[in-house]
């Protein structure tokens, strides 16, 4: 379900918007994902799927050993800070609270209506478009951690490997989901630097003094 | 498709503020401590860089997750003769043409370290243990692979018939064309490790690792030499031609 507008609510613009451990956990995750991100197209080029390279300087670790060694040790960050991460999502209720009330049969039963609310930001909640995102990205990260296992070890983790379609398929599987955070991340930071206020709130909790004027002009 | 073998150190191509910080700092520390002199004799100092430091910390704590994760009685699927890939990939830190092709007549295995019968072993004596063999995927470090037939010696076998310690941690291998690589003995002791005399391609190939290569097919390709010439048990870990390069020493499947 979608919330009303703005004005016809009461907003406390002191509240915390972002909680602490959602901040945390975010930035390290942006760092971890975008280095699994480069290295790993990086590991691409050793071997390519298809008829093209990634240019270098997008890449990560130098040559192979170098990616290979980045990808290796900064899965365990993205995996821990991952967990911890989805343990408070669920939880705390805040998956429930923020992501999971994504509204799409409402949406779909009076498009115009919802038009107004689906791009709107700044209220501390995230509007339906980014909902979609955010759990698309969630899953498309565990998507990748399971077909990554498959990869690292197809004989000890047979039945992941099995469970993908063998090991050539988990390559494919996990180039796609590769692609698809890519897209996410080009998406989603080009987004937070165009919308002012958001990336200082994702650090301070708060919304910004600029983003309450506009909500109170509203 | 050959492994790019650039013999950098992985790249520190910082892409956030903090890595940059970190590297700076490190660069100070070691302009202090130890002067432009190291710089002027060529010294590159990767040893000194806190990133490198933090990944081969990382590679190691990789070996033992690796090791504890490996099951010694968990097989690798098998495929059957319609799956082969053909013709197999060959694969080295060399060009194909300047794979080495060793004289089989006179060819001797050599054995050192914590074994009780030395005695070096021509491809007769092995040809009169027993034989099995194998299909199995061979995948590559670089992230492709192939399905290939091996026969051979089971290595465990082969490791009891020559009175190995095996309670030694490890077993190296030395190879004809200067490569070299070690694996740990739970590996070793494996049921489908093998001791290949017979492989991939057509009759009288050579390339893909005559007279002797080890297939193990739990273990990424680079960890299964070819052209082996020397066999040895050890308790110091022998490393490896990639893994002194910054390949991750375990590298199992
Ligand atoms: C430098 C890169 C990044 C920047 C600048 C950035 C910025 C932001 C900002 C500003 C928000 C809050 C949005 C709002 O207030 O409406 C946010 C939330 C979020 N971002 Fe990022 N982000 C980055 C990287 C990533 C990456 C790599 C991922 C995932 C792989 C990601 C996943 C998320 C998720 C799931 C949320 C919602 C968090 C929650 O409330 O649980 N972000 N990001």
């Amino acid at each position: 379900m979608l919330q009303k507008t703005p004005s016809n609510r009461t907003i406390n613009h002191r509240r915390i918007i972002h909680p602490l451990f959602v901040r945390i956990t975010h930035w390290i995750n942006a760092y971890a994902a975008i280095a699994m991100l480069m290295s790993g197209m990086r590991i691409y080029n050793a071997s390519p799927l298809f008829e093209f390279k990634f240019p270098a300087e997008l890449t990560l670790g130098g040559w192979l050993a170098g990616a290979l060694s980045w990808h290796f040790a900064v899965m365990w960050l993205l995996v821990i800070n991952g967990i911890a991460y989805l343990l408070y999502g669920i939880f705390s209720g805040h998956f429930i609270r923020k992501m999971l009330n994504i509204g799409a049969i409402s949406a779909y039963r009076n498009i115009k209506l919802e038009m107004k609310y689906l791009l709107l930001h700044g209220t501390g909640e995230y509007n339906v478009i980014q909902r979609l995102l955010y759990v698309l990205v969630i899953w498309d990260v565990v998507l990748l951690f399971f077909s990554g296992l498959a990869l690292w070890k197809p004989v000890q983790f047979q039945r992941i490997a099995d469970f993908m379609g063998g090991y050539e398929q988990a390559r494919y599987i996990h180039f796609y989901g590769m692609v698809i955070l890519g897209l996410f991340i080009l998406i989603h930071v080009s987004i937070a630097f165009a919308v002012k206020g958001t990336i200082k709130s994702m650090f301070t909790g708060r919304l910004t003094k600029s983003q309450i004027a506009k909500l109170e002009r509203n | 498709m050959s492994i790019e073998k650039k013999p950098t150190a992985p790249s520190l191509e910082p892409f956030k503020k903090k890595l940059e910080v970190i590297q700076r700092r490190s660069f100070l520390k070691k302009s202090l401590s130890i002067g432009a002199l190291s710089l002027l004799s060529g010294c590159t100092l990767k040893d000194e860089d806190a990133v490198d430091k933090i990944l081969w910390a990382m590679s190691q704590w990789n070996d033992r997750v690796q090791s504890f994760l490996f099951s010694p009685d968990k097989l690798a699927k098998t495929y059957t003769e319609a799956e082969i890939t053909n013709p197999f990939p060959f694969n080295a830190y060399y060009e194909e043409i300047f794979a080495p092709i060793v004289d089989g007549e006179n060819y001797r295995l050599a054995l050192s370290g914590k074994i009780e019968d030395k005695k070096s072993r021509s491809l007769e004596d092995l040809r009169l243990l027993p034989q099995i063999s194998q299909i199995t995927r061979h995948v590559c470090v670089e992230g492709w692979s192939a399905v290939g037939k091996w026969g051979g010696v089971p290595f465990h076998l082969f490791l009891q018939y020559i009175g190995a310690d095996i309670t030694a941690k490890y077993v190296g291998f030395q190879c004809a064309d200067k490569y070299w690589t070690s694996i740990d003995m739970q590996t070793a002791l494996h049921p489908q490790t093998l001791l290949v005399l017979d492989f991939p391609g057509k009759s009288g190939e050579t390339k893909y690792g005559f007279p002797l290569k080890v297939r193990i097919p739990t273990k990424l390709g680079f960890k299964n030499p070819k052209f082996v010439t020397e066999i040895f048990v050890t308790n110091d870990n022998p490393g490896g031609y990639w893994e002194k390069q910054g390949y991750n020493w375990f590298s199992g499947s």
